[in-house]
């Protein structure tokens, strides 16, 4: 669509800012990349390379509570996303479709979650779960990760909303009507019209939600138990104390599952949009 | 064109009930009681360990602007303010890179940006730790250059200080005003500026004059993105900060963990939530009003 040749406004093409555009890539990728590398390198002291190994992978695998706190993340992303992805899609038609009394006011507290500070959110769970619904000790796993689960919807799911109602904005009502002067029920019509026009904001919302909660320090912090430990905050206590090449090589793995989910999202996104331009 | 087309919720209860009852519970119960519990509180008073009784005291509220909490609140805003004018430096570069960037090249530079903001934040500032540690990367690789030279070099105290947490402030907030920026600068009228360089103005000047105030909502909004997460952090100065580095979130938590003072807690809690209404509203007035002088 652009000149071939650099046009004025081409500021890509001037060595200046391609050298900014390098120093800041270095700055937010050269910790990571370190981060990644370490965790190959044999010596405990996590500075000086002495040479290549898998050990640390092997003991963090071994490592009991790392293991657990990993599972547990990636427990609680999934089920938090898929009943975000249904609470976000449901209510984004209900604000799309219908006109109801205190709409502006409840429209404004659905997008609470998204602006209140994290540490207010994380405080409000910590009170409510201590003093309000005390989640029972000593369920079966994944139950005995309801609270933690619980709020990571209330602040997913908000966004998942955002999502899915900037895409029902291009939905052309016409074709529910068709749907319905042909005799689809609200149900019939509901599931093959409108489902499948939502589905690319719904692949995207999902992934949205299915990160923040597996990035989730804070909330969780205030919601977790002893017994129902995240990988951040696992990681967190481990920081605290010592650093050993273990959390690089499990947050190697978190990296790499971050950026194949990214890919995947990419690519998924990529194909229903260019489906939906081809209709 | 949408209001017209929506369904007035009588005509179609069931419906409705089905979409919206879910979702509408679920708000309410699991977040508008915790956060209304927590604002309750604030004006309660601890009696035993485990009960609080609301009595409408606001003690705490007065309590929260003393010396010693002011100063921290003040500082607070400070470095966010800080991480905000350094994210903005450091990031209208690029957002303007991206903005005129070939098609390709755009997407791959959106990525760029994008993934390490997708990358958990407690390894970002793990990774950030392990760089800046006492025998981190940088003290290690001076330090080797110094020994070459021989040179006497002592390690830099890099963690652990205000400029720790400022620094990896901006580490993990840039993305969130680069990407603003770019949909702002993405949205300006380029016939605008091709006509200013055409006419002989400089980069510099028709960045200043032209592009700056053309994109001057976008901007505000992108800095407000930005100011709210870092002056509520919390992460970031507990790893990366030393004594004196306590933000607001660090003396909530405080609050609810060690100090038990959960009412207190809960009024430094809401004022910070305030201050985020505070700061939201006025944005929204702003723009209101650019937009109501612009035809």
């Amino acid at each position: 669509m652009r000149r071939e040749a650099a046009g004025p406004l081409d500021y890509l093409a001037r060595w200046p800012l391609r050298l900014w555009i390098g120093l800041v890539a270095l700055f937010l990728y050269a910790p990571l990349v370190t981060l990644m590398l370490f965790s190959f390198n044999e010596s405990k002291r996590n500075i000086v390379w002495t040479g290549f190994t898998f050990d640390w992978y092997f003991k963090a695998f071994r490592n009991a509570g790392l293991l657990e706190a990993f599972t547990n993340s990636l427990a609680i992303a999934a089920i938090a996303t898929a009943i975000s992805v249904v609470l976000g899609a449901l209510v984004a038609v209900a604000c799309w479709r219908f006109r109801f009394p205190l709409k502006p006011a409840f429209e404004g507290v659905l997008a609470l979650p998204i602006v209140v500070p994290e540490i207010c959110m994380g405080v409000a769970m910590l009170v409510f779960f201590a003093r309000v619904m005390p989640w029972p000790a000593g369920l079966p796993w994944p139950f005995n990760l309801g609270a933690i689960i619980i709020a990571h919807v209330s602040f997913c799911f908000p966004f998942v909303a955002v999502i899915v109602r900037a895409r029902l904005a291009s939905f052309n009502r016409e074709l529910e009507e068709a749907a319905k002067d042909l005799g689809a029920s609200e149900w019939r019509a509901f599931i093959d019209v409108l489902v499948p026009h939502m589905r690319p904001a719904l692949v995207a919302g999902a992934l949205l939600a299915f990160t923040l909660s597996l990035d989730d320090f804070v909330i969780t912090f205030f919601t977790a138990g002893p017994d129902t430990v995240t990988f951040p905050v696992k990681v967190y206590s481990m920081v605290r104390f010592s650093v050993t090449p273990e959390v690089n090589a499990a947050s190697t793995v978190l990296i790499l599952l971050t950026v194949a989910l990214t890919a995947v999202g990419l690519r998924l996104q990529g194909r229903d949009m260019a489906r939906s331009r081809g209709i | 064109m949408a209001t017209s087309e929506e369904q007035d919720w009588k005509r179609a209860r069931g419906p409705f009930a089905a979409v919206f009852t879910a979702p509408a519970l679920w708000l309410l119960a699991f977040f508008v009681v915790p956060l209304a519990i927590v604002w309750a509180y604030s004006f309660g008073e601890t009696t035993t360990p485990t009960t609080i009784e609301i009595s409408g005291t606001f003690r705490h509220y007065v309590r929260a602007f003393d010396p010693v909490y002011l100063e921290i609140f003040l500082k607070s805003a400070w470095m966010a303010a800080l991480t905000t004018a350094l994210c903005l430096v450091v990031g209208f570069p690029v957002a303007l890179a991206i903005t005129f960037a070939p098609e390709r090249a755009k997407a791959w530079l959106l990525l760029l940006i994008m993934l390490p903001f997708w990358t958990n934040l407690l390894i970002r500032t793990y990774a950030l730790m392990a760089v800046l540690r006492r025998e981190g990367y940088v003290n290690a690789g001076i330090g080797r250059i110094a020994e070459a030279l021989g040179w006497q070099f002592d390690p830099l105290p890099l963690l652990h200080n205000n400029f720790a947490v400022v620094l990896g402030l901006v580490y993990v907030n840039l993305p969130f005003l680069v990407l603003p920026l770019y949909a702002a600068l993405d949205r300006l009228d380029r016939s605008l500026l091709e006509a200013s360089l055409d006419l002989g103005a400089g980069h510099l000047r028709t960045i200043r004059e032209i592009v700056v105030p053309l994109a001057m909502p976008g901007i505000l909004s992108g800095l407000l993105i930005t100011f709210i997460p870092a002056l509520g952090s919390y992460l970031t100065p507990d790893l990366l900060g030393g004594p004196d580095s306590q933000m607001i979130a660090n003396v909530i938590e405080r609050q609810f963990k060690r100090a038990n003072d959960w009412p207190f807690g809960a009024a430094l809690s809401f004022i910070l939530m305030y201050l985020t209404f505070i700061l939201i509203a006025g944005q929204t007035v702003l723009a209101g009003r650019r937009r109501r002088r612009e035809p």
